[in-house]
């Protein structure tokens, strides 16, 4: 019969003193760290003028409205709903397939394997981030004035934003190819723009087919909102049943929303299966 | 070296190529069909979505003289000759940027929160139901599937104009987000330790905390760090329908022309939305970077 040897505390105390007693600074990090985040918290409700009887009168507002949204009920205005939302599922296609053309040849230019020097890179890089940083919706309201109100302000606003976004992903999509298969071209004498058609690209498109699925998927979701500041598709009928308070309208719109995006949600997700293979997506 | 390469007879070649031409032209087929089908979807949704590139060319030079205009002081100077000028409300606009950076850290700590309670029910291997786990599930899919800024729209009518609409809002898309991708990393988790722990006759909650939470804490956090940082981007819009923040002043100058400001403005949230992407890039780093490079 085997027994176990006794540790001797002492002995182990002595060769792992970090593990017995760790330095003050990494025992109370922890805790400094959940109160400082608590105390931010705590300033952050009283300043945004959070109070319970406010909460609880609007809770109380939320269960009417929520009890008068049902049974959802379109009236008389299906067509026009369902018009609406055609235009939205429009607005995303669209405003990706153009956001994915243009940001391709950018993307390029942002990919340290392609354009290795740091003074071309480092600016492209910085004008995709900026873009990045202001919403769709701040997107939308510019085109506006540029174009007028409509569905077509909202596919530019919808480009503009993604190609930001694209060009983010599809540069990194590009720097984790393979470097081999570009080699290999290269010393079979092809030229630095064949390196590209035959080496990188036939590596890089699946990835991005995938993710332009990804986010026409997405931005049927952003697609939905635009409309609230005019730019036309289903968020234009939301924002205004909202705003006359015709509640059963209101939730079956969102119900729409719902449907639709899960509807997409299910279609990019069987193409994307197809496209990379069912190993890639897991 | 010499190497020889075998050459196959004529015949044999003949063959070989012709399969391979087949099963080219198959692939290519299949692919020019797929992009006819893609191009027809396009030429729908560009009815569908109005589109009129006659609109777009003859008031492009709109959408780059726009940017000449914002970037433009009312005495006709560029806006970089005089930043005083240019950021005249600075004060004013800082307040603002502060009010809409609070709206989403509290709004992500309380949608953290909620996730963190809820997406032990919606993981598969940790919830001790299925029907439990179905309305989970359905739950979270419809507070992130419902964009947050129609939360706000909705909230603005029963809490009244003000921030606290939009901290509620971005609070239940975070719950929505932040739950589904929480119960994600539980479903990948190692289950051996709860056998463990079940095996000394802990209940379920005994289970979760010592078994589960030690191995996905790390996890948790850095996906709640990476939804703040969105979420600083989704309030800056809240503003729009008045549920507080920067984005009331921003819809503002833009409605009403203003046009240095809206320039202004939006440099201020470009900046804000950088800095706060790297500190929160360098906190991610620095909290998580020893579990990384294992």
């Amino acid at each position: 019969m085997s027994q176990l040897p006794t540790p001797d505390r002492e002995q182990l105390r002595a060769r792992y003193p970090d593990i017995f007693e760790p330095p003050a600074a990494a025992r109370l990090a922890t805790p400094v760290m959940a109160l400082c985040a608590f105390g931010v918290f705590v300033f952050g409700l009283i300043d945004l003028d959070f109070s319970p009887t406010k909460l609880l009168s609007g809770l109380h507002q939320l269960g009417w409205i929520t009890l008068m949204m049902i049974p959802p009920d379109p009236g008389s205005s299906l067509p026009l709903y369902l018009k609406a939302l055609g235009e939205t599922l429009s607005i995303a296609l669209l405003g990706t397939t153009i956001a994915a053309i243009f940001a391709l040849p950018v993307s390029l230019l942002a990919a340290k394997n392609i354009v290795p020097s740091n003074i071309l890179r480092f600016p492209v890089r910085r004008f995709l981030d900026s873009i990045r940083g202001v919403d769709t919706l701040i997107w939308a309201l510019v085109w506006i004035n540029v174009v007028g109100l409509g569905p077509f302000a909202g596919v530019l606003a919808i480009a503009v934003s993604d190609f930001g976004a694209f060009g983010k992903l599809f540069s990194e999509a590009i720097e984790a190819a393979d470097r081999k298969q570009v080699e290999g071209i290269r010393a079979s004498g092809g030229s630095a723009l064949h390196e590209i058609r035959f080496g990188l690209m036939p590596q890089v498109l699946p990835v991005i087919a995938g993710q332009v699925l990804y986010f026409i998927e997405s931005n049927t979701r952003s697609a939905t909102i635009i409309g609230i500041v005019g730019a036309g598709g289903i968020g234009l009928q939301l924002a205004e049943q909202i705003r006359v308070l015709e509640w059963q309208k209101v939730s079956f719109l969102i119900l729409m929303i719902l449907v639709a995006v899960a509807a997409i949600d299910w279609i990019s997700g069987k193409l994307r299966f197809a496209i990379i293979g069912q190993r890639a997506v897991v | 070296m010499t190497t020889a390469v075998s050459i196959l007879p004529s015949q044999q070649l003949a063959l070989l190529n012709e399969t391979y031409r087949k099963a080219v032209a198959r692939k290519r087929l299949r692919l020019t069909f797929g992009a006819a089908l893609f191009f027809a979807a396009l030429v729908i949704a560009a009815i569908g979505a109005e589109v009129n590139l006659r609109t777009f060319f003859s008031y492009f030079g709109n959408f780059v003289s726009y940017f000449s205009r914002i970037l433009t002081l009312e005495s006709g100077a560029w806006v970089w000759t005089d930043v005083g000028e240019w950021f005249w409300g600075w004060h004013k606009w800082l307040k603002m940027l502060g009010e809409t950076v609070l709206i989403s850290y509290v709004g992500t700590l309380i949608g953290a929160v909620l996730a963190f309670a809820l997406n032990f029910f919606a993981a598969e291997n940790t919830s001790p139901a299925p029907w439990l786990r179905f309305i989970m599930r359905r739950l979270l899919e419809f507070a992130r599937t419902v964009p947050g800024i129609v939360f706000a729209l909705i909230f603005v009518i029963a809490f009244g104009l003000g921030p606290m609409a939009g901290v509620l809002a971005v609070a239940i898309h975070s719950t929505g987000a932040l739950g589904k991708q929480f119960s994600e990393i539980v479903e990948n988790a190692d289950m051996k330790p709860v056998e463990g722990v079940r095996s000394t006759g802990a209940s379920w909650i005994s289970c979760m905390r010592f078994a589960v939470l030690p191995q996905v804490m790390a996890g948790y956090a850095s996906y709640a760090l990476l939804r703040f940082e969105i979420n600083v981007r989704e309030a800056s819009v809240m503003g729009f329908v008045g549920a507080g923040g920067i984005g009331q002043e921003l819809v503002v100058a833009i409605r009403k022309f203003y046009y240095s400001d809206v320039s202004a403005i939006l440099v201020t949230i470009i900046v804000t939305v950088f800095i706060i992407d790297i500190l929160t890039g360098w906190l991610r780093s620095r909290l998580f970077g020893k579990e990384a490079r294992t």
